[in-house]
């Protein structure tokens, strides 16, 4: 038996979850179940199998006689997709956990909808996600690859009713294909010099640097886009918000994920030799993305948009956490690259967990208050107390709050820039500092986005009715989330162990494996020497432990000398919840410092009392802010194809004797280029 | 045996922090008072002011959840975390191994999430107001700190703060055109961190003005004397960060009593020193507009990447 | 070369140079036009002292009377003849709205990191101890063009170009320790000229087009749109 067997059951359980839910019209319960069982199996099977794959360290490949006869399809699990597999499999098991409950509202017969199309695209997308991943050829790749856009188009045109829904799935779709034609065109390069489609030939291919330039170009724009990098970002936001929550989760999770995949394999696998321009690329827009993201998810209110923007501000980290890795593997410093890559992998499992956390909680606030607006929501810690524990574990993990997994990546990507004074060039040097300030005020700028969400939609009074009558949501509902919320903890206070697992992908992509960074024990993190830095989060939580409890012992006295009363009014009489500081409100600081960075539309409107017209009698305050890069990519762009369709539109007569012509000329043109 | 007692100094040397946070704030308030001509309150009076919130009953807000009430242990618990990572009398004690300086930032910045979270937990606007100017603040302080360490952490190639303070007393007097920047940008952001003039006003309670009190305002009793004596030993640490990175002179690097005596007298003295530079400088700036702040963070950035720069030009170049 | 092995004294002549450096940037991003003069008389006062201490350490005399000149020039007569006429011109109070301050320091930034790059082939010629300056004086030239473009007062563009002599000087100073004695005077007795005439033409400008904005200027233009 082997790890392969494992993913193939995966792969079945995957299959078999979409094909049972084709009667889930008929039959609800076989989705919220039957389906929702086989998801779980098959996340089960998918991290068993990658976790096989990471430990046992040696590539299995196998050779399936699937497709067409004499194009056998290559699979292959080594740790770099084993790894890959495993953060799939978490996220689809907790998904699977958190279906049953909140597929609940879908069945209600007031508003029914096409289950059988929502469980199998599912499966479909679960399936292509984990295809992708053990494919060794670039058929294979592309095939599952486009299976996995297929379905998770039809996954984000689900609730189709609505126009702005059918406009972003168009918008998604548009945007997967022009990736997916610049993934293939890489491919298509790698396997004219590497003489075959199979992975292991491209491997093999010698490119000279122009032509290796150009293959990871493609297959950084291909991949880029996918994985929703600025400027390429807009569709990201639109799409992933609109699907239900639990697949959002899984896109914004795992989706962008496959992407990075997708972009480790073919630079560091595929091209192998690293040049650092590419590194730097990869460092300034990942920056920029990191940036733009967190400012752009900053001004939203609706959550599920603002989680959708922050997943393109945690991209950027990984982007950069890789472009310091090629940065420092192009200059020669491999063990320094090693570090890199294994911070921007460290992000990959903690942006999977804790957004996959988000917006399963994201999901059950829709599902206990069916509002998604946060200026709606308030109050809520006092109705949903557990899932307000879960959702408080997510948000400070992805504001990089010490002790959360989120924290320890960053950590990483900082120890990795400050190697920065090894390289001989000055620039570089000056360069790698300043993107990593841009990454600290990024974090900052996430804590604030998410104390800013969790203060409004959690903490002070409830702002409507549906949000003071929430309920809390169901178990299975709430062990998903405490699932994630417990992995958050757990790889935040022992990254050393999971370093000292994941460390198998480096060895097999590069060789070499990070030295020093888990030799002091599972106690230690210690990236490049104990004495360069170290961080032990065991004995940091031990220390906070410690301190608090000693706090609270000495001052816990008895519970009576705690007494409630009303909150300071500044003497003008009883307070509502309409007084507190909504999102918009709290973003404004911050939207007042970086203006420029949005198309700002704000409209105040005031009314004034008809007999005293000094006293103003209310005030209206609307504000949009909109991605800059609709107006300065999107909309020049297809203003662009626009016209140019319409000029090459003029060849097309409407003539059958013209087009005969067409084709006439056209062969005759390429006889003469062959001869 | 070594190992339990350099554990055990180093706990007192925290305990040591923590007690002297307070004496520190009263120095700077009768320093303060002097120029000012006013008539100084005793050294003791931030002793007595805690001692007497500790003893007072508290009084919560109807409103008020578990994140309110949990915010002064958490808030506390990691700034004395943080105490204990910065030498204050001697250097290479165990505790300053567990977690670097970027740890260091990190745990403030759990502080200001869980402080901004108990001012929202309310549900009033002076609550969401200080909070959102809070991590308004923050947001643009993070980078400038971290920009400053970087610098450092560059020149020595640390992030131990232990370790860099000890390359800084080995290689005796270096004039690091870095090192003034790092420092001048590191004393701006110590300035908006702890919320002293001309950012915030400690002292203040003009709604317009309020920053860090709006968040706190509806604490009382034992939780506001952890919050307040939290802010102490924040301010004590960006000090003893600044007199102990950049002026390591005096610092004990051999366990021995006298070093570790003389220590003490060495940094008490260039704490001293510290508070007067501060008193005038607060005394001199004037409290500015909220939307200043940005400016003067800009500028704060701007000389710790002058900083960065200097160094890769002036002082690795050629 | 480390920079621990240096000496102190040439360690004090970086520390000056990275002072000059910043006092371009407190003038590109200072407002208000006075101090914006200060600041220009303390970069000369800077570079008077960086070539006073360059002179002791290296043994050049002859610096001692460019470090003279620049005090009397730099930051002592252009500094006052331009705070004359500002009070002159009644513009002394006026401020200056840049519109974007944090992107021209952001600029002014990269702008060093690119001196530096431009000057590495030069620094790797060099032996003096100043060598790793020539990047700043490049800087600051540079900066100092910064200032002109990003300015609409004619005041502040003079400031500019003033900077960028002081650049140019520090660069000579830095590189060669120095230009020959007829060039430097040469200089210095343009800048002071360069100076007066300013002076003339603000009050010219003042006179024809009642404005001492620069854009106001393109009113001049021969072409109407």
């Amino acid at each position: 038996m082997s790890p392969l067997i494992l993913a193939y059951l995966a792969l079945a359980s995957a299959l078999a979850s979409g094909v049972l839910a084709l009667g889930a019209d008929r039959y609800p319960v076989l989705l919220r179940y039957g389906s929702s069982l086989l998801l779980g199996a098959c996340g089960v099977f998918a991290v068993l199998a990658g976790a096989w794959a990471l430990i046992d360290e040696a590539p299995t490949t196998d050779l399936l006689a699937l497709g067409l006869p004499w194009l056998k399809w290559h699979l292959r699990l080594d740790p770099l997709s084993g790894f890959f597999f495993a953060v799939v499999g978490l996220l689809v098991f907790a998904i699977s956990l958190f279906a049953p409950g909140y597929l609940r509202e879908y069945i209600h017969p007031k508003n029914r909808q096409a289950l059988s199309a929502l469980g199998l695209f599912t499966g479909l997308f679960v399936l292509g996600m984990l295809l992708v991943l053990l494919a060794d050829d670039a058929f294979v790749f592309m095939i599952s690859w486009e299976l996995m856009s297929v379905s998770s188009y039809f996954l984000v045109a689900y609730q189709h009713q609505h126009a702005a829904n059918r406009r972003a799935a168009f918008l998604y779709l548009l945007m997967a294909h022009i990736g997916g034609l610049a993934i293939l065109l890489g491919f298509g390069v790698l396997a004219g010099f590497g003489g075959g489609f199979t992975f292991g030939a491209m491997r093999a291919a010698e490119l000279s640097a122009t032509w290796a330039s150009i293959a990871f170009a493609l297959a950084f724009f291909g991949f880029g886009m996918k994985a929703g990098m600025v400027p390429v970002h807009a569709w990201l936001p639109e799409a992933h918000p609109v699907a239900p929550s639990h697949i959002s989760a899984l896109m914004s999770g795992v989706m962008l994920k496959v992407a990075i995949y997708g972009l480790i394999r073919v630079t560091y696998d595929l091209i192998g030799d690293i040049q650092w321009q590419w590194g730097l690329v990869l460092l300034i827009i990942g920056s920029t993305s990191t940036l733009l993201g967190v400012l752009y998810a900053m001004l939203r209110n609706n959550l599920k948009r603002l989680l959708a923007y922050s997943s393109i501000e945690n991209i950027g980290i990984i982007l950069s956490g890789l472009g310091l890795s090629m940065i420092f593997i192009g200059t020669g410093h491999k063990i320094l690259g090693v570090i890199g890559l294994i911070a921007a992998l460290y992000h990959v499992l903690s942006h999977a967990l804790f957004k996959g956390l988000l917006f399963l909680g994201a999901g059950a606030i829709a599902h206990a208050t069916h509002e998604y607006d946060l200026n709606n929501l308030g109050g809520l810690i006092r109705r949903m107390p557990q899932t307000a524990v879960f959702f408080l574990i997510g948000a400070m993990s992805i504001s990089g709050i010490p002790l959360l997994n989120g924290f320890v990546s960053e950590w990483l990507t900082f120890q990795t820039a400050l190697q920065a004074p090894v390289l001989a060039s000055g620039v570089l040097r000056s360069i790698i500092p300043a993107a990593a300030a841009v990454l600290a005020l990024s974090a900052a700028l996430a804590a604030a986005c998410f104390v800013k969400v969790y203060g409004v939609a959690f903490l002070g009074v409830a702002r409507s009715r549906h949000a003071a009558r929430a309920r809390e949501v169901d178990a299975g509902m709430r062990a998903a989330m405490g699932l994630l919320a417990a992995l958050c903890l757990l790889f935040g206070i022992f990254p050393s162990t999971v370093i000292s697992i994941i460390d198998a992908i480096p060895n097999l992509l590069l060789g070499a494996g990070p030295p020093s960074a888990t030799a002091q024990g599972w106690l230690w993190l210690t990236p490049i020497s104990p004495k360069t830095a170290s961080f032990s989060a065991p004995l940091v939580l031990l220390g906070i432990l410690i301190f608090a409890l000693i706090a609270w012992l000495l001052l816990r006295k008895r519970t009576v000398d705690v007494r409630r009363g009303h909150a300071w009014d500044c003497g003008f009489g009883s307070l509502n919840s309409r007084m507190q500081y909504t999102g918009t409100a709290f973003s404004m600081p911050i939207q007042r410092i970086f203006a420029p960075v949005w198309d700002l539309k704000e409209e105040i409107e005031e009314t004034r009392h008809a007999a005293q017209p000094l006293q103003t009698e209310g005030v209206r305050h609307q504000l949009q802010a909109l991605d800059r890069s609709w107006s300065r990519v999107y909309e020049p762009i297809g203003h662009f194809v626009l016209v140019a369709a319409r000029r090459i539109g003029l060849i097309q007569t409407g003539s059958i004797h013209t087009y005969l012509a067409y084709s006439f000329f056209t062969l005759i043109l390429l006889l003469w280029v062959v001869t | 045996m070594i190992d339990w007692i350099n554990w055990l100094l180093a706990l007192a040397q925290t305990l040591l922090f923590i007690a002297m946070a307070p004496f520190l704030l009263g120095w700077i308030k009768r320093v303060k008072c002097h120029m000012q001509n006013r008539a100084a309150p005793s050294l003791w009076q931030p002793y007595r002011d805690l001692g007497k919130l500790f003893r007072k009953h508290v009084v919560l807000a109807e409103q008020a959840s578990w994140i309110f009430r949990a915010t002064p242990y958490v808030v506390f618990g990691a700034t004395v975390l943080c105490a204990a990572l910065v030498p204050l009398v001697a250097v290479d004690l165990p505790t300053a191994a567990i977690a670097d300086v970027i740890v260091l930032v990190a745990f403030f910045s759990l502080a200001r999430f869980f402080t901004a979270l108990a001012g929202m937990d309310i549900g009033t606007a002076f609550g969401g107001m200080g909070s959102s100017r809070d991590m308004m603040i923050g947001a643009l302080a993070e980078p400038v700190l971290l920009m400053a360490v970087f610098t450092m952490a560059m020149t020595a190639s640390t992030t131990n703060i232990s370790e860099a303070t000890t390359y800084t007393l080995n290689s005796g007097l270096v004039l690091r055109p870095s090192y003034i920047f790092a420092m001048l940008g590191l004393l701006m952001v110590a300035v908006a961190e702890t919320g002293r003039v001309p950012v915030d006003n400690p002292a203040t309670h003009l709604e317009l003005t309020m920053v860090h009190e709006a968040m706190i305002l509806e604490y009382s009793g034992r939780h506001l004397a952890l919050i307040e004596w939290a802010g102490q030993i924040k301010l004590m640490i960006y000090m003893v960060l600044v007199a102990n990175v950049f002026f390591p002179w005096g610092i004990a690097t051999a366990l021995a009593p006298n070093d570790l005596a003389v220590g003490f007298v060495a940094i008490a003295a260039k704490l001293v020193l510290l508070g007067v530079v501060l008193v005038v400088w607060e005394t001199i700036m004037a409290k500015m507009r909220l939307f200043r702040v940005p400016q003067f963070l800009g500028f704060a950035f701007l000389l710790s990447l002058l900083g960065m720069l200097t160094h890769v030009v002036l002082e690795t170049g050629g | 070369m480390e920079f621990t092995q240096l000496s102190l004294y040439d360690q004090a002549i970086l520390l000056l140079a990275a002072i000059v450096l910043f006092t371009s940037f407190i003038m590109l991003a200072q407002p208000r036009i006075v101090p914006l003069i200060h600041a220009f008389a303390w970069q000369g006062v800077l570079l008077a002292v960086t070539t006073a201490l360059v002179a002791y350490v290296t043994d050049h005399p002859h610096l001692y009377i460019s470090a003279g000149m620049t005090l009397a020039l730099k930051a002592l007569l252009i500094p006052w003849m331009l705070h004359r006429l500002a009070v002159r011109l009644n513009i002394h109070r006026d401020i200056e709205a840049v519109r974007y301050p944090s992107m021209t320091l952001l600029a002014g930034a990269s702008l060093v990191v690119f001196s530096y790059y431009v000057a590495i082939p030069i620094v790797q010629f060099s032996e003096l101890v100043t060598r790793n300056a020539i990047a700043i004086s490049i800087a600051v030239i540079l900066l100092g063009m910064l200032l002109m473009i990003t300015r609409k007062k004619a005041i502040s563009q003079v400031i500019g170009f003033m900077s960028i002599e002081n650049g140019l000087f520090f660069s000579a100073m830095v590189s060669t320790f120095g230009m020959p004695m007829v060039v430097e005077l040469g200089v210095a007795f343009d800048v002071l000229v360069a100076a007066v005439l300013f002076g003339v033409f603000f009050f010219q400008m003042r006179e024809s087009i009642d404005s001492l904005d620069v854009d106001r200027l393109n009113r001049l233009r021969e072409v109407d749109e």
